[in-house]
């Protein structure tokens, strides 16, 4: 890789797109710069599943050849981006990490998607995940595992790993991933990157292959917190083909970005978001950023949030219960995987044999959790308390927000742990999302970014900042504030120390 | 499968039990396009041609609620007396089969958008007309499922085909599903019940314009749930007869399924609830899939829409829109139009009575209208196999070709063949006729000459009514009209005729 690839691929997007808009490095080189990146280093990495080079040129092409005619080009024309293969695009593989689809070609985009292209961006390819964004490692894609690029032996988080991988070994400069339960928050944490969950309805779901219908947010994966803004303002906004998407003007994230301010706001602690069953070395990095807020000029208020003590009990009901019916449909009849049809079975053997032969074993278990907790005798009892756990949740951020601005709290417990460490024990893996569910039940919004790396074992740290709905401009305000403030600290962004691959 | 063939006598049965019915009808929605997606709903497409990522259920799409299919199910609870849900939800409703994209279906279960109406229908009994009222229990949307056409095998259903093939341009059509309550106390008018309340039930859909509720096509589809007890004892265990496709079918099947439970009953047995499939050639029907264990459809809150929460003012604004209740209607046309129940009738079932009225609105005579709509026109109609308001003719024109039948410039012969241009699409009434050169021959002369020319060809006819026998005259009149190609006023020919030879009536 020759020098100017080299730095190419490390700049930020927002950089990028003011070069290739000044016509000081073509879209195509920049294209070229990532495509290379990720021939050398995916083989390890293992961040994409599928790399849609040739439609990645052309579309790099067509931009240049705009910018050329002197057409107005948008604020990230010409930037490469990868997206979590859980977002159709038309006539693209689109697996959902899973073998039930392997082969399944969309006939039509996503609305992300279609609006990552609108906007002139260069889409790379589809990126690794948990098995229909169930797990939180990337250890349950049907395809291997995607390792951390800041210690291979490790998880990238998950189910969004190969999204915020591929930011962290420099083969994308952007990404979409999205969030059901903290798959884009706990992901970015685990890698040094930064990962935005926008509010539930900021971003429309359409062509974004169901997990958790109630749950499920796309949302923009960066390196810098401008840059994440950048993207935010690309995908979000009302679609009229999902009728769950908010009708309202898009929170300007990049104003607030740009401005990074502070003072006088009040930062709420989430007092049952920390303590016991958190690293030291997590909660180290967390406190000397809250004292750094201070330090800002933010005034730092304790809040309680009693029942998210419920959280995770009350997700791992609503979660299953709608995957079970949303994930129905795999049924080897019209797409995907279909195995047993040789003539001796029922349509509905067929049906039952594509299914255990095309999920996996966690995708098995949660539609089995998932098929139980709606069944008539059990809805009251399971999924009945469930909901009215989330209206609890609801009310707790209600209160809180009374008090605090902003809420705030370490992503995930831990750092990045060893590749097979959980993943024969779901309780151990399902706690990875305890700080960052509660927003997915309340439908607010949430970013992870940055804070260090924990001393102990040398890997980055997430802190998560967490705002009412369709205030997600406070997210920008307040993480690139802390970010600067870091910035200036360290000298550079944390992303610079990730060891070279 | 077991066809019990043993049944007891109607009228026997009825001596010793009392039946309890309740109907489902399925009614399709004449929408433009789909309950969830923009597809269009014509029927007979070719397979899979009228579908999208939406009603195909592709991973990744999502519904959004047709506007339109809300308002016409706002309207038929209106009009079936219903109270208005402020706020509800969509289901779904779980479970696998290859005609149903999702392997569930949208559905409305424990927040149904109409509840509590009801519908007064009419039936004949020896002592007259009786006036039953069907409490409604509930209206509620939703979505179509594919259709399934299963080949080879012997039994015509899924199992044992040799394959099977969807067309999933049905799913997603929307769906209303209108249960009445137990209707009980009909007794031995339980059949005659159950067909009257459909056939209502289609009159109220066809004057709201929200179906075009053909039975033939499955546009209005009937289940009908019955169970008989003896008097006194308790409700007994009820079947579902399914496949139920024509008004007289529904009576029938109640029929039937009467006279088979108390076979049953009588014999020491015990009625299983299954669902029954009725056979229209036998009248009879046969046993499908048992109930005893219900099957658990897992519902809850569909979480990619939105609740519907219609506005007082929205609710009120389309119960303005409402048509005059069909019976009430059919009372009042009777009684303006002065025609009999069997009159009235014959224009319902050819959809022809906004037509007459429309005609008559437009100053033709209610007889005329009647005549026309119900006669030459239907006929072309059925002929065509599309409905009478679908033919290319308008209620303008019927004004037009009768004001010339009064003026005399037209007779009934020659009207017929100005529509027969029309529907031709010649053009209009008068370009029709001098296109045809169809006027009535007024030409005094013209007429003599061909009157002359017939009493030359006919000189024993021309003496016959010369010595009275006046009746003769309609040989020569026939003659004159066959010169003149029927463009003749008979009339006039044979008054002219008589002033000829000098004779008089
Ligand atoms: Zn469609």
């Amino acid at each position: 890789m020759s020098s100017v690839d080299a730095d190419l691929i490390r700049q930020s997007a927002s950089v990028l797109a003011a070069a290739i808009s000044e016509g000081e490095v073509s879209s195509l080189e920049v294209t070229k710069a990532h495509l290379a990146r990720i021939a050398e280093v995916d083989e390890r990495v293992h961040a994409f599943l599928q790399v849609t080079s040739e439609a990645a040129l052309a579309a790099a092409e067509l931009v240049d050849e705009k910018r050329r005619s002197g057409a107005k080009l948008g604020a990230l024309a010409g930037v490469p981006i990868a997206v979590k293969d859980v977002l159709t695009m038309r006539g693209v593989p689109t697996t959902c990490g899973s073998k039930i689809l392997e082969g399944w070609r969309p006939p039509y985009d996503s609305t992300v998607v279609a609006r990552l292209r609108a906007a002139d961006m260069v889409i790379l390819g589809k990126t690794n995940m948990d098995e229909f964004a169930m797990g939180s490692s990337t250890e349950h894609s049907a395809y291997g595992p995607t390792h951390n690029p800041w210690d291979l032996t490790r998880i990238p988080g998950g189910s969004g790993g190969g999204s915020a991988a591929s930011l962290a070994a420099f083969e994308a400069p952007l990404a979409i991933g999205t969030d059901t339960g903290g798959s884009i928050r706990q992901p970015a944490a685990l890698t040094g990157t930064v990962g935005v969950k926008p509010t539930y309805g900021g971003v429309s779901r359409y062509g974004l292959v169901a997990l958790a219908s109630s749950l499920d947010q796309a949302g923009p994966c960066a390196r810098s917190v401008l840059d994440a803004a950048l993207l935010h303002s690309v995908i979000a906004g009302h679609d009229p083909r999902d009728s769950t998407s908010i009708n309202a003007p898009v929170p300007d994230v990049v104003a607030a970005a740009n401005r990074g301010d502070v003072r006088g706001l009040r930062i709420g602690l989430v007092k049952e978001l920390g303590g016991a069953g958190y690293q030291v070395g997590v909660l180290q990095r967390f406190n000397e950023a809250v004292e750094l807020l201070q330090g800002l000029g933010a005034e730092v208020v304790e809040v309680s949030c009693p029942n998210f003590e419920y959280a995770l009990g009350a997700y791992y009901l609503i979660l299953p219960a709608e995957a079970s019916s949303n994930l129905a449909r795999f049924d080897g009849m019209r797409y995907g995987l279909r195995a047993g049809d040789d003539g001796s079975n029922s349509v509905e053997q067929v049906m039952s044999i594509s299914r255990e032969a095309g999920f996996g074993a966690e995708v098995k278990r949660r539609i089995m959790l998932g098929t139980y907790a709606l069944s008539s005798g059990y809805y009251d009892a399971y999924y009945g308390q469930a909901q009215k756990v989330r209206t609890l949740i609801t009310r707790d951020f209600n209160a809180a927000f009374d008090k605090a601005d902003v809420l705030i709290s370490p992503t995930a417990p831990t750092t990045a742990f060893k590749i097979g460490e959980k993943v024969d024990d779901p309780l151990a893996m399902y706690l990875n999302d305890i700080a960052t569910i509660p927003v997915n039940l309340a439908g607010n919004c949430a970013m992870s970014l940055p804070v260090g790396l924990a001393p102990a074992d040398g890997l980055p740290v997430g802190l998560q900042i967490m705002a009412p709905p369709m205030a997600d401009d406070r997210l920008y305000l307040v993480g690139s504030a802390l970010e600067s403030a870091l910035t200036d600290k360290w000298g550079h962004l944390l992303i610079e120390e990730v060891p070279s691959l | 499968m077991s066809t019990n063939h043993e049944t007891v006598p109607f009228e026997e049965a009825m001596t010793r039990y009392e039946p309890i019915i309740g109907l489902e009808v399925h009614v399709e929605l004449g929408t433009n396009s789909k309950m969830f997606c923009s597809c269009s709903t014509t029927f007979g497409a070719a397979p899979n041609t009228q579908v999208c990522p939406v009603c195909l259920g592709l991973p990744g799409s999502m519904p959004v609620l047709n506007r339109v299919a809300v308002e016409s199910t706002i309207r038929i609870g209106l009009a079936l007396n219903c109270d208005i849900a402020t706020w509800c939800r969509f289901a779904r409703k779980n479970y696998f089969y290859p005609d149903m994209p999702k392997d569930y279906q949208v559905s409305q279960y424990d927040e149904p958008l109409c509840t509590n109406g009801w519908l007064d229908v009419t039936v004949a009994t020896d002592e007259g007309p009786q006036v039953v009222r069907v409490e409604i229990e509930r209206v509620h949307m939703e979505e179509d499922t594919g259709k399934l056409t299963h080949a080879g095998g012997a039994t015509g259903r899924i199992h044992g085909a040799d394959y099977s093939l969807v067309d999933y341009n049905r799913a997603g059509i929307p769906l209303i599903e209108i249960v009445t309550k137990t209707v009980i106390g009909t007794g031995s008018l339980a059949p005659a019940v159950a067909r009257a309340y459909v056939t209502e039930l289609r009159d109220v859909m066809r004057a709201l314009g929200v179906s075009d509720v053909r039975m033939e096509e499955g546009s209005l589809r009937c289940d009908a749930n019955l169970s008989i007890n003896k008097p006194g004892e308790g409700w007994g265990t009820r079947s579902e007869t399914k496949n139920v496709n024509s008004l007289r079918s529904v009576e029938r099947a109640v029929h039937s399924e009467i006279e088979r439970q108390a076979a049953v009953l009588d014999s020491g047995g015990r009625v299983i609830q299954e669902t029954r499939h009725f056979q229209e050639d036998t009248g009879r029907s046969i046993s499908g899939r048992s109930k005893e264990q219900a099957e658990d459809y897992r519902y809850f809150p569909e979480p990619d829409l939105v609740p519907i929460a219609p506005s007082l003012a929205w609710v009120e604004e389309l119960r303005a829109t409402l048509p005059e209740v069909p019976s009430v209607k059919r009372a009042r046309l009777q009684e303006t139009w002065g025609i009999n129940e069997f009159e009235l009738a014959t224009l319902v079932n050819a959809g022809a009575v906004e037509l007459v009225e429309a005609s008559i609105a437009e100053g033709v005579d209610p007889a005329a209208a009647r005549k026309w709509w119900t006669g030459e026109l239907l006929r072309v109609a059925n002929e065509r196999g599309v409905e009478l308001s679908e033919l290319p003719v308008t209620v303008g024109q019927i004004a037009r070709v009768e004001a010339l039948i009064a003026d005399g410039s037209l007779n009934d012969k020659l009207a017929r063949q100005v529509f027969e241009g029309v529907l031709a699409g010649e053009g209009d009434v008068d370009l029709v006729i001098a296109q045809r050169g169809l006027a009535v021959v007024s030409d005094d002369g013209a007429l003599l000459a061909a009157i002359d020319e017939a009493l030359v060809a006919e000189p024993d006819v021309a003496e016959k009514i010369k010595s009275g026998k006046i009746q003769a005259a309609g040989a020569i009149v026939g003659a004159v009209m066959k010169t003149t190609k029927g463009q003749a006023d008979a009339a006039k020919v044979r008054a002219l005729l008589l002033e000829r030879l000098g004779v008089s009536e």
